[in-house]
């Protein structure tokens, strides 16, 4: 486990927020040399605290209206593997997200559309032809809001 | 309006966003002052909202991630503000969403292991007003994760 200091935490969260802050801009703002906030960055990357970088896109603006949630529940479980239905399943551009849970169903998957009907071209052709899906839930997803999570 | 160069650039961008400038304009075929002026246009323009580091819980040190589903009480209308006001509190939840369907609202919660998160659902999650019911979805891992859109 990676353990922080109150300055790394100070950091990851101006990273969280733009990834593409330089090492004097947050130097600046925390009352860092820029070396010390470069070396400090350099080591919450190597570290693993940061795993990469994500581009916060507006959906509605490129003409993506549509976000379901989607609990997919696998009808025959032994006669077709998860590998099979992991691999195809991630195949679908549509769907952004694959996560494999333990509860009511099997996956959660993230599916992006256009609209509704263009949600429903998605689901009946590449959803619903599945190998070994069986019931399928549909949540439409009305509001997101991502939290910094306990590095305040 | 977007045209097919800048389509270009998000479709390469969004699976490589740790890119310059300089890299991003060689991949899609484009000058450097091309391609940071059409950067430029997509981040005013409210398209690209932010590039953000993905903190990587886990090697953090919390092991447990849950997902729980809520139903609220609806016959307060102020149901869902007050609640999500009031989830907002807790540091631990990293995701809100709210839905239409079956489910009202889901809320990720990460822990640090089991005996944390237990004490966290007792003491931080059951006390969060207007549930009506509260289901728990344990993680097991991510199979895909980037989020790309079909550009």
């Amino acid at each position: 486990m990676i353990a922080l200091d109150t300055t790394d935490r100070r950091i990851l969260r101006l990273l969280a927020a733009d990834a593409t802050l330089s090492a004097s801009a947050i130097g600046r703002r925390l009352g860092l040399s820029q070396p010390a906030a470069w070396r400090r960055i350099r080591k919450l990357h190597e570290s693993g605290a940061i795993k990469g970088q994500r581009l916060d896109l507006d959906h509605e603006k490129l003409g993506f209206g549509v976000t379901v949630f989607l609990g997919v529940k696998l009808a025959t479980k032994g006669r077709v593997s998860l590998e099979d239905f992991e691999r195809a399943v991630t195949a679908i551009p549509e769907v952004q997200t694959v996560e494999h849970i333990l509860g009511l169903y099997d996956y959660r998957l993230r599916v992006v559309a256009r609209d509704i009907a263009d949600f429903e071209r998605v689901l009946r052709r590449r959803i619903m032809t599945l190998p070994g899906l069986g019931n399928v839930e549909a949540n439409v997803l009305l509001s997101e809001e991502r939290r910094p999570g306990p590095i305040g | 309006m977007l045209d097919d160069i800048d389509r270009r650039i998000l479709r390469q961008y969004q699976h490589a966003p740790h890119l310059g400038p300089a890299d991003l304009a060689e991949r899609t075929g484009l000058t450097p002052a091309t391609c940071a002026r059409r950067l430029d246009r997509l981040r005013s323009g409210g398209i690209i909202r932010a590039n953000r580091a993905v903190i990587d819980w886990r090697a953090l040190g919390y092991e447990v991630e849950v997902s729980l589903r809520v139903a609220l009480d609806k016959t307060d209308p102020r149901a869902f503000d007050e609640f999500i006001a009031e989830a907002r509190n807790v540091p631990e939840v990293i995701e809100i969403q709210t839905f239409l369907g079956r489910v009202d609202l889901r809320l990720s919660v990460i822990a640090r292991d089991m005996a944390h998160y237990q004490e966290l659902y007792r003491s931080a999650i059951l006390s969060l007003p207007h549930i009506a019911d509260i289901e728990a979805l344990m993680h097991v891992a991510r199979i895909k994760s980037d989020e790309g859109l079909p550009l």
